[in-house]
């Protein structure tokens, strides 16, 4: 039981903006999830008011989205929406539209505010669309049904576990239960089909909360029939599915395990209104949901900036000397500080980049890392590593250059709140957790907070640290080199290509969704649209990896041609995405010429190209310049190249395709 | 933090805030005879809301029979008052 004071500084952390007297009570009190990793507000009713103050509602949209960044409850999650349904934007510089549509079993209506106001927290203006509960398998198959005229680009299956339990009586055996949930996940799969085919949507599929009760107690994990044991055996097999079929996951049953059922189900809420998710989970609900909208569009983050001193060990290294750090074992403290380096390499090992920025001398800050014995964390872990007395602010602005990342994809941890709040006020891009005061809360706040959330795993981010270690190994080479030329060529480069496979299928999706910087159109596609593209004759589809002296790069760019529809011999290269890693290797120039050479060989005489700006590839604005195309009509967005005439271009890289048949799709 | 009984019209203060915000409108006044129909856009769905918004500010749970039983505000505050003694 919950002590009255605990009970109300719950209420106060809730509800910073309500000043009234609150008292704490005997009865039952709503168990809510926080999202302790924002910022309290100082002043929510105030600043609401103020936000709705400016002139323009583009303005008023951007008072919004500061405002959604801050700790929200269930009623400022209502009032930040209800005040961006008056402003009746549809787009706004600087914000991506999402067309979402919801499918579900139970209302959802409560939930729908906090995923529009948790959109706003990632710049995402999300148009979402949900049905009458109950009705999403009418509503897939009725070709004029409003879901289809919505066409969404993304389609969320929010549904219970009630109708599977319903189908499974309490005696069925092992094997009447398998037969039964096969039959439904097979029902399932028929339907994300349907949204498929309906508007080439991706799919997300929410898990099921276990909100049985026990009937045996402990033993319900030995009947096979048992409620409990039911709806976990549905969760595994709906993942498997998920797997299989390329849909994304909304893990909201592991999310409810965290929280706590209650934080999650409320049974008198399901009695009076049918609301399988209790309101006050709806903020955390909403923010799962755009975390896993912008992870499958590339934009969640790429690197864990950390500070040192009493962040990743206790003390101040310059005051306190190597010995005089608590870290590791034999302290709770070193040994909560430790766990928050131990979390960071494991991040490192899922691909996620690591920094440090620090205010300290680069020397006594580097000796930590390679001579105390309880450092989990390597210097070599680092990718870029910034300590100095400068300012924090222009140090993220250096390590986003130096590692060729936008400075929106940093997440940057520090236990100075000082130093927080002034990264937040320069730099509103940069993600910064409001870590807790207590250490040992530390690997909580920054995992919950979910920045890193992925959709894949691919083999290209188990090797991403080491790509660029051997990066910094390559700029040491270039800093030795008496020319760029001399440089390049003492690489060693070859390039491996070929058309999209199977086998890169993951990787190759990931890539073109990830991809903000080099990418001529930005276009997305889904794993399926891949798919359909692998298995298309028509299309010109090719692959890159670089490889070089000190390693391989790995698959680092994709082409998609088509035939245009008015002129078959005209290929349009719809999407071009290069990883930033290759950056200034020539490697565009080679991947033109491999082009050509593939086009001509069947037949085509032409390249029609788009580039589209956008606030992140201004990196390629003269690139079909500098490739010798033409603008269409004097536009900067629409070029032109003539195959016939076209001149390979000279590059330092060897071809070196033998692994990978090279050349056409119908090569393949 | 000291003991503090509220008082009715405390608890009338805090609904009438909370009702402001979950409709963004400050023009609202609550009395306790107020029922639901008195509030423009005080429909079913936010009469939910509300009842959440009040739980969680007041850490206390309503019973079902009481939320399908409420006639006007002043039932809402006695309660609420009942349940934080």
């Amino acid at each position: 039981m919950r002590n009255e004071a605990q009970v109300t500084n719950m209420l106060v952390s809730l509800n910073p903006s309500l000043n009234d007297p609150v008292v704490a009570t005997r009865s039952a009190t709503p168990r809510c999830p926080t999202m302790s990793w924002l910022p309290i507000a100082p002043d929510f009713r105030g600043d609401l008011r103020a936000a709705l103050d400016a002139p323009r509602p583009t303005d008023c949209l951007e008072n919004l989205a500061s405002l959604a960044s801050f700790r929200l409850g269930f009623l400022e999650t209502i009032q930040i929406d209800r005040a961006l349904s008056r402003l009746g934007l549809k787009e706004a510089p600087g914000f991506l539209p999402i067309r979402l549509a919801i499918l579900a079993s139970s209302t959802i209506d409560h939930l729908l505010p906090a995923i529009r106001v948790a959109g706003l927290r990632r710049r995402l203006l999300i148009d979402v669309h949900s049905g009458a509960y109950g009705q999403y398998r009418q509503d897939l198959l009725d070709p004029t049904s409003s879901l289809h005229q919505f066409a969404p680009q993304t389609t969320l299956f929010s549904i219970t576990a009630r109708e599977a339990l319903a189908a499974v009586p309490l005696t069925a055996t092992a094997a009447e239960v398998d037969g039964t949930i096969a039959r439904l996940i097979g029902e399932l799969r028929s339907l994300w089909r349907k949204a498929r085919e309906n508007a080439n949507a991706a799919i997300i599929q929410q898990t099921f909360i276990n909100v049985t009760e026990s009937l045996f107690g402990s033993y319900d994990r030995l009947v096979a029939g048992a409620p409990a044991r039911v709806v976990a055996r549905l969760n595994d097999e709906l993942c498997e599915a998920a797997a299989q079929d390329g849909v994304l996951l909304l893990d909201i049953a592991r999310a409810s395990e965290r929280d706590g059922l209650d934080a999650w189900f409320d049974a008198g809420r399901w009695f009076q209104g049918k609301l399988e998710i209790a309101p006050q989970a709806a903020p955390l609900y909403g923010d799962m949901v755009v975390r896993t909208l912008a992870a499958h569009r590339g934009l969640s983050k790429k690197c864990l900036v950390l500070d040192l001193d009493n962040t990743l060990w206790g003390g101040v290294v310059g005051d306190d000397g190597l010995e005089g750090i608590i870290l590791g074992e034999g302290s709770a403290v070193g040994e909560a500080h430790l766990a928050l380096q131990c979390h960071a390499k494991q991040l490192k090992e899922r691909g996620v980049i690591l920094a440090v920025c620090s205010k300290n001398e680069a020397g006594i800050a580097e000796a930590v890392f390679r001579e105390h014995p309880e450092m989990v964390l390597r210097r070599s872990d680092i990718a870029a590593f910034v300590a100095n007395w400068d300012d924090k602010v222009e140090n993220l602005k250096i390590i986003a250059t130096r590692l060729n990342i936008g400075i929106d994809s940093l997440v940057f941890v520090d236990d100075n709140p000082v130093e927080r709040a002034r990264v937040r006020q320069s730099l509103p891009m940069v993600a910064v957790p409001e870590l807790p005061d207590d250490a040992a809360q530390y690997v909580r706040c920054l995992a919950e907070a979910g920045y890193f959330e992925a959709v894949a795993f691919t083999s290209e981010d188990r090797q991403r640290a080491e790509q660029y270690a051997a990066n910094a190994e390559r700029e040491a080479l270039l800093a030795s080199a008496q020319s760029m030329d001399d440089f390049l060529r003492g690489l060693e480069m070859s390039v491996v290509f070929g058309p999209f496979t199977a086998v890169d299928h993951a990787r190759i999706v990931q890539l073109i969704n990830k991809t903000n910087q080099f990418n001529t159109t930005t276009r997305r596609y889904t794993s399926e649209g891949i798919a359909d593209l692998i298995n298309l004759p028509s299309a010109l589809t090719l692959q890159f990896r670089l490889l070089d002296r000190i390693g391989d790069n790995g698959l680092v760019s994709t082409m998609i041609l088509r035939p245009t529809s008015e002129d078959e011999g005209v290929l349009e290269l719809e999407n071009w995405v290069m990883s930033c890693r290759v950056f200034g290797r020539q490697l565009e120039f080679e991947a033109m010429n491999i082009a050509v050479e593939a086009a001509r060989r069947r037949g085509a005489k032409a390249f029609i190209a788009d580039y589209i700006a956008t606030p992140k590839n201004h990196v390629i604005s003269t690139l079909y310049q500098s490739l010798g195309f033409a603008a269409v009509n004097g536009s900067a967005t629409r070029w032109f190249l003539d195959l016939e005439g076209y001149m390979a271009l000279n590059t330092q890289i060897a071809r070196a395709g033998a692994t990978i048949h090279a050349g056409a799709q119908d090569d393949a | 933090m000291p003991e503090h009984r509220m008082t009715h019209d405390e608890i009338l203060s805090a609904f009438t805030h909370i009702v402001r915000d979950l409709l963004l409108d400050d023009s609202i006044v609550l009395t306790m005879e107020t029922r639901r129909e008195d509030v423009p856009y005080w429909d079913s769905f936010n009469y939910i809301n509300f009842i959440v918004a009040v739980e969680i500010k007041f850490g206390v749970k309503f019973k079902v029979a009481d939320i399908e039983s409420f006639v006007n505000v002043g039932a809402i505050v006695a309660e609420t008052a009942k349940m934080l003694t």
